[in-house]
């Protein structure tokens, strides 16, 4: 049983590669990892590919131990990750759909992202013109007598991004749930390629709306991670203040729509007015809703303000006070809970192999939390705990969304209280060689991990890893043996990102 | 002469019932909005949406049968005489004389059949669990409301509605034990038949829990005006029910004349308006239940009634 760093030495290094070691293995070590992603001593953080390599994130739980994986494929295969490693499939699916590398003893070769509507395939392989893709996809079968299939979407009743859900149903009971997506893909890697730094961290903030904050500080730190910068101490600060807002904004707005899904109207119509709040404080202190393109490569572009500090110490202060009656209220509404608990289970051992991160694996037992482990500043002298809690149902990611509101509150209390003052931002340098650089960042949603190559200070590679990648499947599991009309319930527990995913 | 009179006066019953039913369900939903912060559309909305539906154009599948396109029309028309046989401001009516409570019950169970075979018609999966789930709902309600009714039978020793709202406004009766289990039954009833909170959610945009709203999924233009319009005569006409029966004051006799017409009209609307807000603010307050929890629910009902009845057989004075 080697160790991460043992098998890294083994294989011929990339330089200039920060903050973790990259590399380029042959195909019998790219092989022992996946036995012991397989065995769930590692488990995936990554897996992309480029022009003819592919590249895998890997951490070593116990270790804790982060490093990058790189094969060369001279014949355009690979051998396949996800035959050993389900977690992989997707992920090696996404790769021969857009660079042409076959994951070779691949269980499952269709496509994923690709659905014959680009007219061309491979576009940033070897890209060969392609009319319509007129072969149907087909679905995993579900065989039984009574069994029946209920299609859903891509286009929802309601105002939510495509996706299409292939229920396998016995009556009420789902049997097997299959997702497709990729409606929304946008292309992100190839617009990627090539892009100036400027134009690459806005793109990088466009890739989930809800999280734009955390993409703009993954991609942030993955360029100064490459080029060696030190980003002035005010503007890391600022940059946890303006992360711990957008997580309480969406915490706060999940927790609303998951009792709203539930038809329990009432939470969801305190939680928005919360929300709001927060949202507003973010207008006045940053001049943005959302706070888009604030955060920059070295540092950030809006300084905080006496009336942006008073506003945000006015909206938590206002949270905190009507934060604990919504609690109250959840716990005590027993026809809610009698929906939200031993609804929708994930297994600790499902989490643990895929590695899920943010409420859903902490809902499941897994303590992972990306400002803890690896970590990043200023969060190693900030107080605040990881919730984590075993059960793993509906009620479980609810709860862990309150503990979160509750520990981002208390963390965007220190920050303000102990903003140091300085500059905002330092130059960032261009260099002509090639250097890499990778973040990871917690989202609300759970780890986001950015990887890039710069190049004479242009995107030559920019890969960015959703938490949703390895959340989805998740869910898929998730509704097995439940009942078709608790899917929303579960779907809105999750709330996995469409967008982030289809890249 | 008479005759006119009568028929007159039952015309407008059923005007009235027809008119205020959009206005019933814009009532509740404003109340809905306004307990959880939101503006609301005007009450008035309902009559728009009929309106911008009828002017619409109807997409038909291509595989809809005749069942399809007539099931609007029959669901519409057997909910609307069944609201025309409540007593509303009046006892006594025409149409009273013609047909009971079972009557009513079959008329709303007949509409609900045809509904059920429609929504299975074009084959869709929304469609056949919408109808599926209607069903297993409906085998659960119809018996539920059945043994409601015998208890009020027996306490008032008629199924005719007028004559039980005579018989329960008059002293003899007074505060029962069984009447009170009976209300409950046929709360519950209502909330499950009308696709209320913790039933169904009326409002929801979530495909996959839809009961009655995926039934009819298909439907568009007239045909699902017609739909909207018979599910909002379902909502007026449960209320009706339950104000003639456990609310019987200001219910003129017939014959009092026109001004006793217009003062228990009155009456009629306030206690519209009453049970509507009090619907609204149920179902604010309660989330909605797991499908399968709603045979226990309808099963407590169905016990209650069967309580209520089994009490009067053991004293009438329950």
């Amino acid at each position: 049983m080697p160790s991460l760093i043992d098998l890294v030495l083994t294989g011929r290094p990339a330089e200039h590669h920060a903050p973790w070691r990259r590399a380029i293995v042959d195909v019998e070590a790219w092989t022992l990892v996946a036995g012991e992603l397989a065995s769930g001593r590692w488990s995936l953080l990554g897996l992309w590919g480029e022009q003819a390599m592919v590249h895998m994130a890997v951490r070593e739980e116990e270790a804790a131990e982060i490093a990058v994986l790189s094969l060369e494929c001279a014949e355009r295969r690979f051998p396949s990750i996800g035959r050993h490693h389900p977690p992989a499939l997707r992920p090696e699916r996404t790769i021969t759909d857009l660079f042409g590398l076959a994951a070779e003893g691949s269980p499952d070769v269709r496509p994923w992202l690709d659905h014959g509507e680009w007219g061309v395939r491979h576009p940033l392989g070897d890209s060969v013109a392609s009319s319509c893709n007129s072969a149907a996809y087909t679905f995993l079968s579900a065989e039984g007598p009574g069994l029946h299939q209920i299609a859903v979407g891509p286009v929802h009743a309601g105002i939510i991004e495509p996706g299409h859900f292939r229920f396998s149903a016995s009556g009420e009971t789902v049997v097997r749930l299959e997702q497709r997506l990729g409606y929304v893909h946008k292309g992100i890697d190839g617009l990627m390629a090539g892009a100036d730094i400027d134009r690459a961290v806005r793109l990088a903030g466009r890739v989930s709306g809800d999280s734009t904050v955390a993409y703009a500080l993954a991609f942030s730190q993955a360029v100064e991670a490459a080029l060696g910068l030190k980003v002035p101490s005010r503007a890391v600060w600022l940059r946890a203040l303006l992360a711990e807002l957008e997580r309480l904004a969406n915490h706060l707005g999940d927790i609303g729509a998951i009792c709203n899904d539930a038809s329990f109207n009432l939470m969801q119509a305190h939680c928005n007015v919360l929300r709001e709040g927060i949202l507003r404080a973010a207008d006045i202190a940053f001049g943005h809703r959302l706070m888009r393109d604030i955060i920059v490569p070295g540092g950030i572009v809006r300084d905080l303000d006496a009336s942006g500090r008073a506003a945000i110490r006015a909206t938590l202060g206002d949270i905190r006070r009507r934060f604990p009656a919504l609690i109250e209220l959840y716990d005590n509404t027993a026809s809610l809970q009698d929906r939200t608990v031993a609804t929708g289970i994930v297994t600790a051992a499902l989490a643990r192999q895929y590695a899920a991160g943010g409420y859903v694996g902490r809902a499941s037992g897994r303590t992972f939390d990306a400002r803890r482990s690896p970590g990043y500043a200023p969060y190693d002298v900030l107080r605040f705990e990881v919730p984590v809690l075993d059960d793993g149902d509906v009620n479980a990611r609810v709860w862990i969304r309150i503990r979160e509101v509750e520990q981002s509150l208390s963390l965007t209390g220190q920050i303000l209280d102990r903003l140091p003052e300085g500059p905002l931002h330092v130059p960032v340098p261009s260099e002509a060689a090639p250097r890499e650089g990778m973040g990871l960042v917690e989202g609300f949603r759970g780890d986001i991990m950015v990887w890039l190559r710069l190049s004479d200070g242009r995107i030559d590679r920019g890969y960015l890893r959703d938490p949703s990648w390895f959340q989805w499947p998740l869910l898929e599991a998730a509704i097995e043996n439940n009942i078709v009309a608790d899917f929303p319930l579960c779907n809105k527990s999750f709330n996995c990102s469409y967008s982030g995913h289809d890249v | 002469m008479v005759v006119i009179s009568d028929i007159m006066i039952q015309g407008a019953q059923m005007l009235l019932v027809l008119l205020l039913a959009p206005l019933l369900t814009g009532f509740v939903r404003k109340i809905k909005a306004r307990l959880v912060r939101r503006e609301g559309a005007s009450v008035f909305q309902p009559y728009r949406d009929l309106l911008r539906l009828m002017r619409k154009e109807v997409v038909l599948a291509d595989n809809a049968s005749w069942l399809f396109r007539v099931t609007p029309y029959v669901t519409f028309a057997a909910i609307w005489v069944a609201a025309a046989l409540v007593p509303t401001f009046a006892t006594g009516l025409l149409f009273n004389w013609t047909a009971d409570l079972i009557a009513i019950v079959a008329l709303l169970g007949s509409a609900r059949f045809f509904l059920a075979l429609a929504g299975m018609d074009v084959g869709t999966s929304f469609g056949g669990i919408g109808s599926s789930r209607e069903v297993m709902i409906a085998a659960l309600a119809e018996p539920a409301m059945l043994l409601m009714v015998f208890c009020l039978a027996l306490v008032a020793g008629s199924t005719q509605l007028s004559t039980v709202a005579n018989v329960l406004a008059s002293s003899y009766v007074g505060l029962r034990v069984s009447l009170g289990m009976a209300l409950i039954a046929l709360i519950m009833v209502a909330l499950a038949e009308n696709g209320r909170i913790p039933i169904d959610n009326p409002a929801t945009h979530l495909e996959l829990t839809m009961v009655h709203e995926a039934m009819v999924l298909e439907y568009s233009g007239r045909h699902l005006a017609m739909i909207e319009f018979g599910a909002f005569l379902k909502l007026l006409l449960y209320i009706s029910l339950i104000a003639c029966v456990f609310m019987p004051w200001k219910i003129a006799v017939f014959g009092s004349g026109p001004v006793a017409y217009a003062i228990d009209t009155g009456a009629y609307i306030v206690k519209l308006a009453v049970a509507g807000f009090l619907l609204a603010l149920f179902e604010t307050a309660t989330a909605k239940m797991r499908v399968f929890r709603i045979p226990q629910f309808l099963g407590a009902a169905l016990m209650l009634g069967l309580l209520g009845t089994l009490l009067l057989f053991v004293s009438r004075s329950f």
